[in-house]
């Protein structure tokens, strides 16, 4: 039960209270690129869940298997940019496959998912809290996508909506779309606090 | 020949120049977000973390530039991401040796270097393209422009959190018997997201009114 209850709590801080957009300003790239339509930023953010918790677990089987218990410690950024390539190499595959229509309307959006911070950052911050249980880890990574693809479906919405307003010139695509942003940030800072890790 | 070499630095000078103002990264490209946002709080770290990004993009341009002619089409993304990881991974580690303290603050940041949008599509665009003279010089105005901007928003960020720049303090806070209030508001993601979306307009403006 305490396990359960853990894990429960890993999973609404990392998807609310720590959102990997809204507080660690990781994922900005597509967040601003792919949130113009509901549907194509649900899309990636499915995209990314896979993505994440694919790495995530393969990233902390690595940390812990090999390079830990033979230090190599040294080689981590390298062979975690290589698992996250490989997932991703992966979904554009299936995708390609399976969903030709949405393959096409990503773009050059889906192989960047590469150098989607999110992704990297989450295995890194995985390593940083010394999560050292392979379900929390699992957990943690998966949380991460679902808090990515909220943050970004939540922008979509607000920004098919924004297209009808009347912005200055000037502020009319990324300027509104960061300061949007930066109050959906506001709001998410009323979560901060709920939930402490550790 | 004398004109044939003028030209030449003519073409440096541009290159060194588009990456200033006319093709800046984070205003202009709308590259490297991620850093531009988290490490903004104060200039202190916003800095370190230029100098950062100034040394591995001049060497993996250097790389890059040098291999340009083996690499092929399809291994080209993987090529880069290798070469960039094991910059940063030098960065990271000196930062640790020998100044731990703005390591620790930068914490996972420096990292993520690797996956900063503006190293890899230079690597792509320009060094993968040109020369070694051309490719060094992109990447020194590149990361020029990328840490001033950095250190400006950094700037503009510090001085309303905390009424100082470069932790030298410059406006009198109110609890220390001043007139300022400090808006603490700016040095949380808030704070980040609202002033680059302001600087963005700002830059239209400016660059509306020129053409």
């Amino acid at each position: 039960m305490h396990t359960l209850n853990i894990l429960i709590m890993g999973f609404i801080s990392i998807v609310i209270v720590n959102n990997l957009v809204f507080t660690k300003f990781l994922g900005i790239c597509p967040y601003l690129g792919v949130s113009g339509r509901i549907d194509m930023a649900f899309g990636m953010g499915m995209a990314v869940t896979f993505v994440v918790t694919l790495s995530g677990t393969l990233t902390w089987l690595i940390d812990h298997l090999i390079l830990m218990p033979y230090g190599l410690e040294v080689t981590r950024y390298v062979c975690f940019i290589l698992v996250i390539a490989g997932a991703v190499q992966l979904v554009e595959m299936y995708i390609r496959r399976f969903f030709p229509s949405l393959y096409d309307s990503f773009g050059i959006f889906l192989p960047l998912i590469t150098t989607n911070c999110a992704i990297l950052g989450l295995c890194l911050f995985i390593n940083l809290y010394g999560i050292d249980n392979l379900v929390e880890a699992v957990v943690l990574s998966f949380g991460a996508g679902i808090g990515f693809t909220m943050a970004i479906c939540i922008m979509a919405g607000i920004r098919e909506t924004l297209d009808m307003a009347d912005v200055p010139a000037c502020l009319k695509g990324a300027p509104i779309t960061l300061i949007t942003a930066g109050l959906l940030a506001l709001a998410f800072m009323g979560f901060a606090g709920m939930i402490r890790i550790g | 020949m004398a004109s044939n070499s003028e030209a030449r630095a003519g073409i440096y000078g541009d290159t060194f120049l588009a990456g200033l103002w006319r093709e800046n990264p984070v205003l202009r490209l709308l590259l490297g977000m991620c850093p531009t946002l988290a490490v903004t709080a104060a200039v202190k770290p916003a800095f370190t973390m230029g100098c950062c990004v100034i040394f591995v993009l001049v060497c993996s341009n250097i790389i890059v530039s040098l291999m340009r002619n083996l690499l092929k089409p399809h291994l080209r993304i993987l090529m880069f991401t290798l070469t960039i990881s094991t910059f940063v991974t030098i960065a990271d580690l000196f930062l640790k040796a020998y100044v731990p303290r703005m390591s620790e603050m930068l914490g996972p940041y420096v990292p993520l270097i690797i996956v900063n949008c503006i190293i890899i599509c230079r690597a792509e665009a320009c060094a993968s393209k040109n020369g070694l003279a051309v490719s060094v010089i992109d990447a020194i105005g590149m990361g020029v422009g990328f840490t001033l901007t950095l250190c400006v928003l950094a700037g503009v960020r510090e001085l309303l959190a905390t009424g100082a720049i470069f932790e030298i303090q410059i406006l009198a806070l109110q609890k220390e018997g001043g007139w300022f209030v400090a808006w603490a508001a700016m040095g949380m993601p808030v704070g980040a997201f609202l002033t680059l979306g302001l600087m963005l307009g700002l830059v239209n403006i400016i660059s509306k009114g020129r053409t």
